[in-house]
């Protein structure tokens, strides 16, 4: 286990997490394309604390900012989901649109 | 190939392939539930990479955040079972491209950098470092991210609750004029835009 295998497995997630999120309509696994770009990044992290640096205790604390914003990501991630289908009905990205101009 | 290198290589095969199965699966559910395997396994990946606290703490807030995520799945979308085929993808072409290249690019990036090679120390005390520093030097960055999540909370209470400031946000509330008896300031709402 070498980090770079560590890193192309991150690259692995980091490619699938973008493709789900630009290829799906709905909201809700737009973000889990979200979540697992963010999965990627985590793995990277830990990755380049544990086999690159030497395990500074600072590279745990970027990964727990990484976990802190995925929590962030998922709750006003949903909020908005729901704001949006109380207010129009929708679920899918194609029928939203106000913004487009 | 030792066992850990065998342990990692299944682990890494877990994580990519179920999370690719995400948006390949009919079932919504299904759908979560493959996206928190993937998670687990960037756990355990983690856990082998000793970060025993972050791979644990990993493993808890995706089991809970994977069961919010189904719970919504159910609420918000037609066919949360799977029982008829789906596949809902716009710029399908497009997405599979940028999917790539990200892919390739950072595989090159990463094969092609000097990367340093320095492992943590096989009896390093990582957690009671992390919480030294988590309580100490770092504490700032910590608090900020509790203040983050806390933020958080207001806001996705805000957004989803439905009496907005003015009013009932559905119907699109209107704060009041700039003086007294004012035309109401702010957004005109769509549906009294559509009445003109």
């Amino acid at each position: 286990m070498t980090l770079t295998a560590v890193l192309i497995v991150a690259a692995a997630l980091i490619g699938t997490g973008l493709y789900g999120a630009l290829s799906q309509q709905s909201f809700v696994m737009l973000m889990m394309g979200l979540e697992l770009i963010l999965n990627g990044v985590l793995l990277a992290v830990i990755a380049f604390w544990s086999l690159g640096v030497g395990g500074p205790p600072r590279g745990q604390v970027l990964a727990i900012v990484v976990m802190a914003v995925m929590a962030v990501e998922m709750a006003v991630g949903f909020a908005l989901v729901t704001a949006v289908f109380r207010r129009r009905q929708v679920d899918t990205t194609e029928k939203l649109g106000t913004l487009k101009e | 190939m030792t066992a850990a290198d065998l342990a990692f290589y299944v682990l890494s095969a877990i994580a990519v392939v179920s999370g690719w199965r995400v948006f390949r699966t009919d079932s919504m559910v299904r759908a979560s539930f493959l996206l928190m395997l993937s998670f687990i396994a960037v756990a355990a990946i983690m856990l082998m990479l000793a970060a025993p606290y972050i791979g644990m703490a990993t493993v808890f807030m995706m089991a809970v955040e994977m069961m919010v995520m189904a719970l919504f799945m159910v609420m918000f979308m037609m066919n949360p079972a799977g029982l008829n085929p789906m596949n809902m993808v716009h710029q399908n072409r497009l997405s599979i491209g940028a999917g790539a290249t990200a892919f390739v690019g950072l595989t090159v990036a990463v094969l092609f950098t000097d990367l340093p090679h320095e492992k943590v120390a096989r009896q390093a005390p990582v957690i009671r470092d992390l919480g030294h520093e988590l309580l100490g030097p770092s504490m700032l960055i910590f608090e900020s991210a509790g203040v983050t999540l806390l933020a958080a909370m207001v806001a996705s209470v805000v957004l989803s609750a439905r009496s907005g400031r003015f009013g009932p946000s559905d119907e699109g509330s209107r704060p009041p004029g700039l003086e007294p008896g004012g035309e109401p300031a702010g957004r005109i709402p769509e549906s009294e835009q559509e009445d003109e």
